[in-house]
């Protein structure tokens, strides 16, 4: 397995700046996910590690080696295609054995190192059959087969689980997470569904319009968003964005918005900073709301919304005077009325707080 | 009851005319399937009584008139082979190369292809291929008819090449294959379908062309079998009906067979926008 | 500095390599060197098949000469033959037959359906000279099918290409192309959804009416671009000679044709190449018009 390490790296397709400037290390063994909406050059970053797309400027290193212009079929990588890339005129024994046979192996032992990877993959008895004869699941085990059939030192994929439906996903995320302890992979994984993200990597790198926001442990991202657009990438429903207007009195931390009852929070000197500004935004994630017992101190209220019952929990979304709305997950067989008054508690120590410009402000004592 | 007995009426009427037209497009063309099996064949309608292949019998002895086939296939498969290979080669070009200003050529080749037609370049293309000290020569045509026809073939396969996903070869290239590899292993067979089509027109194009090898070719001993066919029917005194007739029927056989076997492959669409 | 590509340009330029050589030899040279001739005096035999003589615009004089230009076996006959051939064979001819054709097999029954495609298509495949030598057969004044028709009719039969070959012309090119403006119409009406059509048959439609209103608007692009390509390749188109060699007297002498007779027989290649620059001309005006709409379709549809 090999690191991998951009320099400075930069694209531009004609007029339109795909990735302004980026920089970032991979160690050997690492499973990094680029996550990150549309548009937001994760895909053109990984096909740069590829080779597919060449930097309009800085270094592409893989184990400490420059390949910014080497030819892709140079670099020892293997990729997953979105579109899983399946030759429709080979049947899958081909399909798998095409890297060895690109190698020089010989027929019989391609075909044997093929039938090899398959039947890790539950494939292995449709290898006389053609891409079109087997179902879109089966197709991307194909396509993983052939990136695992030859010895690598990056992995990549681009968006490999898109196209299966919600059950199959899950069952690919799983099969992905064990295969990434099970070899140690350096992989590099581009999605814009921010569960596998967490699910499947050791790093998570969040990318916004050509640039890395946060690169850092899924719990990190989820505990410590450097951003508000991180906090709201992350996390099913998303992190609760509250703004507020701050300001320090008597030493306290004064936050207020329409609907919240909060006591005075203690100040740090970059709170302070930030507060000096007059406003923040307040984030709390739906997980950490209750529904609010008489008495609780910190509570933010409004008029009941939306409610969905999704089973084990509901999803109660309240709207604010000032038409914000606030989603909390709560595990309760409550019956809660349209048009009810909605209070929910929460408790400080869960709170992120971001400044005007939307940066995290680090909690007292980090 | 009102509403279907109208539409029973229109369709009747429809019917009729559909027929009609048939028939009258079928006219010229009715004395043509009889007369081949008639050894006493004339120009006017006949039915043979009785049926009989002599007449493919004689045209089979006759030695001018087979090699005049042979030189058709040697002329169509000449110009097929050029067209497939230089069209298929050329169009991977326009779709997966940078070139500079690909649009523009593209716009420019394909005004000059439907410009530059056969009846108005007839004086030039004569002029060249004498220069180039061609003149009657089976090459020539062969020549003459790929750089006619390429323009067309290559918008067709571009297109064509164009609706194959890039991943392909760039999946193939990861894997370690060249682009030479990957447009051998990968591109090509996913092409093969696009190719066969414009080969099959080519071929349709060159077998039924008359202008070209008419200028071009002086000796008998190359005229293909559309000159031969013309020479025998418009020079002065009575053709020979029974020999013409068959003659023609197995010339056209290759067309009607390709046209068949297209239509059953890929429908009825395809030929379209194709022939011209 | 190397950027990826899925083909290196260089690889790129030797894979056009041989397409470009061949198109350039055989479409673009005889391009320029058409016109290059046009002002020469060149001719087969004689001191100017060797030695031509660069005589400007001599050749395009006599072609358009005011005093000549009406002649029959002229240039200007024959472009206004031409003309007038490409306006009924083509124009009134292949595209309204055509759509009549395809507005029929809309509605009919799918064998008849068949039947009449394929005696259409028929027409439109087999090769030129098999045509040629039917229609010949066809129009024979003693024995030919048309005439047995006639007779059996009751009606005198008629010398048809000594009396009318113009007109024997028309509907020999006609019955000929039909096929491709059938086929344009039939995929552009099957694109149409039926749902349409079934709204007016509810609203008490006429046949006439749905065509009118429904379908002719909708394929109106279609409808243009299958006019100027017909009125193209009819214009060059050089089929009928197989049929009338141009005579009798230059009667059906199309451009084509006259542009062979000046440069094969005549051997007079300075003036064939002129009438082939005329055409060439006359064919960009009509190419350029096709590419345009092309390209605007095209956006539309982006």
């Amino acid at each position: 397995m090999a690191s991998v390490e951009f320099q400075n790296v930069s694209k531009t397709f004609g007029s339109v700046t795909a990735v302004p400037d980026i920089s970032f290390s991979i160690a050997d063994g690492e499973f990094v996910c680029l996550l990150g909406p549309s548009g937001c050059g994760k895909t053109t970053s990984l096909r740069m590690i590829a080779g597919l797309e060449t930097p309009s400027a800085g270094k592409v290193l893989i184990d400490g080696r420059d390949v910014t212009y080497l030819h892709p079929k140079d670099r020892q990588i293997s990729m997953v295609f979105q579109d899983y890339a399946l030759y429709p005129h080979m049947n899958l024994a081909d399909n798998i054995a095409y890297p060895l046979k690109v190698r020089g192996e010989a027929e019989d032992k391609r075909h044997a190192r093929a039938k090899e990877v398959a039947d890790v993959l539950k494939i292995g008895d449709l290898m006389k059959r053609l891409p079109s004869q087997i179902s879109g699941g089966q197709q991307q085990r194909t396509s993983l087969a052939r990136a695992l059939v030859y010895p690598s030192r990056v992995y990549l994929f681009d968006e490999p689980l898109s196209n299966l439906d919600a059950k199959l996903r899950l069952e690919a995320r799983g099969f992905l997470n064990h295969l990434q302890r099970d070899m140690g992979m350096t992989a590099v994984y581009v999605t814009h569904d921010q569960a596998e993200a967490m699910a499947l990597a050791t790093r998570i790198a969040v990318m916004d319009k050509g640039r890395i926001v946060q690169f850092a442990p899924p719990i990190e991202i989820y505990r410590r968003p450097a951003t508000t657009f991180v906090a709201n990438f992350v996390g099913n429903p998303p992190m609760n964005l509250v703004p507020v207007e701050a300001m320090v009195d008597g030493g306290q931390l004064r936050l207020r918005a329409d609907g919240l009852t909060l006591p005075g929070l203690p100040v740090s000197d970059a709170i302070a900073k930030a507060a000096g500004k007059g406003r923040m935004t307040l984030g709390v994630r739906p997980e950490h709301l209750r529904m609010a017992e008489a008495g609780h101190a910190n509570t933010i209220a409004g008029k009941l919304f939306a409610n969905e019952n999704m089973g084990p929990e509901s999803l109660v979304t309240m709207e604010r005077a000032d038409a914000g709305r606030v989603t909390a997950r709560i595990f309760t067989d409550d019956e809660i009325r349209a048009g009810d008054h909605v209070t929910f508690a929460f408790d400080t120590r869960h709170v992120t707080l971001f400044d005007d410009s939307g940066a995290r402000i680090p909690a007292i004592g980090e | 009851m009102q509403i279907s007995r109208s539409i029973h009426m229109r369709r009747a009427v429809f019917s009729v005319a559909a027929s009609l037209l048939g028939v009258v497009f079928a006219l010229p063309l009715v004395w043509f399937i009889f007369a081949p099996f008639n050894a006493r064949a004339e120009l006017g309608l006949a039915i043979p009584e009785p049926f009989t292949l002599s007449n493919f019998v004689t045209v089979f002895q006759n030695s001018f008139a087979m090699h005049a086939l042979l030189n058709s296939l040697i002329q169509a498969f000449g110009g097929v082979i050029l067209v497939g290979g230089a069209a298929t080669l050329a169009a991977y070009a326009l779709s997966r190369s940078p070139i500079p200003s690909k649009g523009a050529v593209t716009y420019v080749l394909l005004l000059f292809s439907s410009v530059v037609s056969g009846s108005a370049a007839m004086v030039p293309i004569f002029l060249i291929v004498s220069a180039i000290g061609l003149i009657d020569t089976h090459l020539a045509v062969i020549l003459v008819f790929a750089g006619g026809l390429l323009p067309t073939a290559m918008f067709i396969l571009r297109d064509f090449i164009d609706a194959i996903p890039r991943s392909y070869e760039e999946s193939a290239m990861v894997a370690g294959a060249s682009p030479i590899q990957a447009f051998f292993d990968v591109a090509l067979p996913v092409i093969r379908p696009g190719i066969v089509v414009v080969v099959v027109w080519a071929f349709v194009n060159i077998w039924g062309s008359f202008l070209i090898p008419f200028i071009l070719l002086r000796k008998d001993s190359l005229m293909p079998a559309s000159v031969a066919i013309y020479s025998f029917y418009s020079e002065a005194g009575t053709p020979i009906v029974t020999l013409l007739a068959a003659y023609s029927l197995i010339y056209s056989l290759p067309v009607i067979v390709l046209y068949l076997f297209v239509n059953w492959k890929f429908g009825f669409r395809f030929f379209g926008g194709i022939k011209s | 500095m190397k950027k990826f590509s899925l083909l290196s340009t260089r690889a790129g330029a030797v894979f056009l390599a041989p397409a470009a050589a061949l198109v350039g030899v055989f479409v673009i040279i005889p391009f320029f060197w058409v016109i290059v001739v046009s002002f020469t005096n060149r001719t087969l035999l004689g001191s100017t098949a060797l030695d031509p003589d660069f005589v400007g615009l001599q050749n395009y004089f006599t072609l358009f000469n005011p005093t000549t230009f009406f002649t029959r076996g002229q240039f200007g006959f024959s472009l206004i033959l031409t003309i007038q051939f490409v306006l009924f064979s083509a124009l009134i001819g292949q595209a309204l037959l055509g759509l009549i054709l395809a507005w029929l097999s809309q509605s009919v029954s799918p064998t008849l359906k068949n039947f009449l495609q394929t005696a259409v298509i028929a027409a439109w495949i087999l090769p030129e000279v098999v045509i040629g030598f039917a229609w010949f057969a066809f129009l024979d004044y003693d024995n030919g099918t048309l005439n047995m028709i006639m007779r059996g009719l009751g009606l005198p039969p008629g010398d048809w290409l000594l009396q009318q070959p113009f007109w024997v012309i028309v509907v020999f090119n006609t019955w000929r192309g039909a096929a491709f403006s059938m086929m344009l119409f039939n995929s552009a009406f099957q694109s149409i959804p039926p749902s349409y059509f079934q709204a007016a048959d509810v609203a008490g439609a006429s046949s006439w009416q749905k065509l009118r209103d429904i379908a002719l608007p909708l394929i109106r692009g279609h409808v243009v671009t299958d006019l100027i390509l017909i009125t193209m390749w009819t214009f060059n188109v050089f089929t009928p000679f197989l049929l009338t060699s141009g005579g009798p007297s230059y009667r059906t002498e199309l451009l084509s044709i006259y542009t062979y007779r000046v440069a094969f027989k005549d051997f007079e290649f300075g003036k064939g190449a002129a009438v082939g620059v005329v055409i060439m001309l006359i064919n960009l005006a009509f190419a350029l018009v096709y590419l345009q709409i092309a390209k605007k379709k095209k956006v539309e549809a982006e």
